[in-house]
């Protein structure tokens, strides 16, 4: 049996020092939910793990500078129970709430979902829809950026070796915003993404959108932005012929593979689907219309 | 290799061990305390069987490592029974016949213990949706439910007919 080496540092000066030093490989661990499978389905053969949930701040929701910032690891059942956070930002919540069971929400993170890099990964349309930024510590120092630049592939990230996430940072909110996060999946609950997607929009007092941001999950390696989607939406209502650009927008972006749970053909077809249904929630909610759960 | 010293409250008593990095905090508590109560169905995180509420959150215990179990509060299916009375959770699961083979029943038992520690007055939607990640190859969960239902109304003081 190989030897793995546990710490859970108190600061991010001494995970950033720990992260740097070690020889093979390090992984950072959040809730685990991700990390924890792989490493008894053999797939992952770290030397070290660094539990980050010690170090202050990376659990929490606080607000700064008129916007939100979530701390790295704050599982979803928190995130959840943010009253500020639903009324801001109901598509982000959901999406991460989507995640798993009780018991997984219990544990499970948006830097694990991000960093894990999956392309199915519920919360990241959200996030890069959301124009989120994270807050990323390494030997040189903070940077941050935006999300969508942290996911490079299955399981890749953009992250050094010595780099990790301590909290991720929401925009203000203008009035009349809003964003929605829908899956499809085959059933009601605890599966993986056939396609997902995440809108934000802000709007005038006509309606008219004024800014916008569309992204998709689980049609292309990693959750993908679509700013030719974005563009349609941007100087229009969501009328029928915006809806149906919306759609071919979504479709044309759309580079999906065949697996169990889906053809190109119909992964294609759901994308540009599943952008209008999205949009129309989002459009609801920067209005004041109050919609249920989304799914 | 060299194991971690832990300590951590389980069931309110202290309890200390040591463990290797890769063991999770089922392995600890069915293979080094000798808890054998929580069950490994999957060590997924999908079935729910080794379901423990560690600081009054319900998480999986296979996808907690025991190490990360330094310092914290947990309570496994050998701490609901008061003495050797029977949590009104556990006797309404008997009385409603809401196990047959009983290996998904701990982990059902400790998951509506903590879902009616936070909602005592569940719907039957939000009972199923709090139990989706407890899964159960016998009873078709019908019998599950009406034993929530019925504790939970219980636990309340409402008597139902
Ligand atoms: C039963 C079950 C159901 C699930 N259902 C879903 C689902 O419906 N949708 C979905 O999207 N996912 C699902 N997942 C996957 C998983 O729960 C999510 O991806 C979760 O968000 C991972 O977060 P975590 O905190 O547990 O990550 P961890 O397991 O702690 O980490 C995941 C990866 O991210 C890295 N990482 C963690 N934190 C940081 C950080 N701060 N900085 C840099 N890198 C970091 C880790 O090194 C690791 O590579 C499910 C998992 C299980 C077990
Ligand atoms: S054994 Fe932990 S969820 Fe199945
Ligand atoms: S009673 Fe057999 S699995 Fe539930």
């Amino acid at each position: 049996m190989s030897s793995l080496s546990y710490a859970a540092p108190t600061s991010v000066d001494d995970a950033v020092k720990l992260l740097a030093g070690a020889s093979g490989v390090a992984k950072v661990l959040s809730g685990g939910t991700d990390l924890l499978v792989q490493l008894r389905s053999g797939r992952l053969k770290p030397e070290l793990i660094v539990d980050t949930k010690k170090i202050p701040g990376i659990i929490g929701i606080r607000e700064e500078n008129g916007g939100f910032v979530i701390g790295a690891a704050t599982p979803g059942a928190v995130v959840e129970a943010h009253p500020g956070l639903n009324a801001a930002w109901p598509g982000l919540v959901e999406a991460l709430d989507l995640i798993g069971s009780t018991q997984v929400q219990g544990r499970c993170s948006l830097a694990g979902n991000l960093c894990n890099a999956s392309p199915a990964a519920d919360s990241v349309p959200a996030l890069f829809a959301a124009g989120a930024t994270a807050v990323v510590v390494g030997s040189k120092g903070k940077r941050e950026v935006p999300v969508e630049q942290i996911p490079t592939g299955p399981g890749r990230t953009s992250l050094a070796k010595d780099e990790f996430i301590v909290e991720f940072r929401l925009p203000p909110r203008p009035a009349r915003s809003g964003d929605a996060y829908l899956r499809f999946i085959p059933r009601t609950e605890m599966d993986i993404a056939v396609v997902g997607c995440g809108i934000s929009v802000t709007l005038d007092a006509n309606g008219v959108c004024t800014a916008a941001r569309v992204a998709l999950g689980a049609v292309s390696p990693t959750v993908i932005l679509v700013p030719a989607a974005a563009d349609v939406l941007i100087g229009h209502k969501l009328d029928a012929d915006t809806l149906a650009k919306l759609d071919a927008a979504a479709q044309a972006a759309a580079k999906p593979i065949s697996d169990k749970r889906g053809t190109v053909e119909y992964r294609t077809k759901i994308a540009g689907v599943l952008a209008r249904r999205t949009a129309a929630i989002a459009f609801d909610r920067a209005n004041g219309i109050k919609n249920g759960k989304a799914h | 290799m060299a194991k971690t010293y832990v300590s951590a409250t389980i069931n309110g008593e202290s309890s200390e061990f040591l463990c290797e990095t890769q063991q999770t905090l089922l392995d600890v508590l069915r293979d080094v305390v000798g808890l054998t109560g929580s069950k490994e169905g999957c060590a997924s995180g999908d079935c729910g069987a080794c379901s423990v509420i560690m600081d009054g959150r319900l998480v999986c215990s296979c996808l907690v490592l025991g190490v990360e179990a330094e310092g914290k509060t947990i309570t496994t299916i050998e701490g609901i029974a008061q003495g050797d009375h029977l949590h009104p959770i556990q006797q309404k699961f008997l009385e409603h016949a809401a196990l047959q083979c009983g290996f998904c029943t701990p982990g059902l038992i400790v998951a509506t213990k903590a879902l009616l520690d936070e909602n005592p007055n569940p719907t039957e939607t939000e009972a199923r949706y709090w139990l989706a990640g407890n899964l159960c190859r016998c009873t078709g969960y019908d019998k599950v439910i009406r034993a929530v239902m019925d504790v939970a109304a219980e636990m309340r003081g409402e008597t139902v007919g």
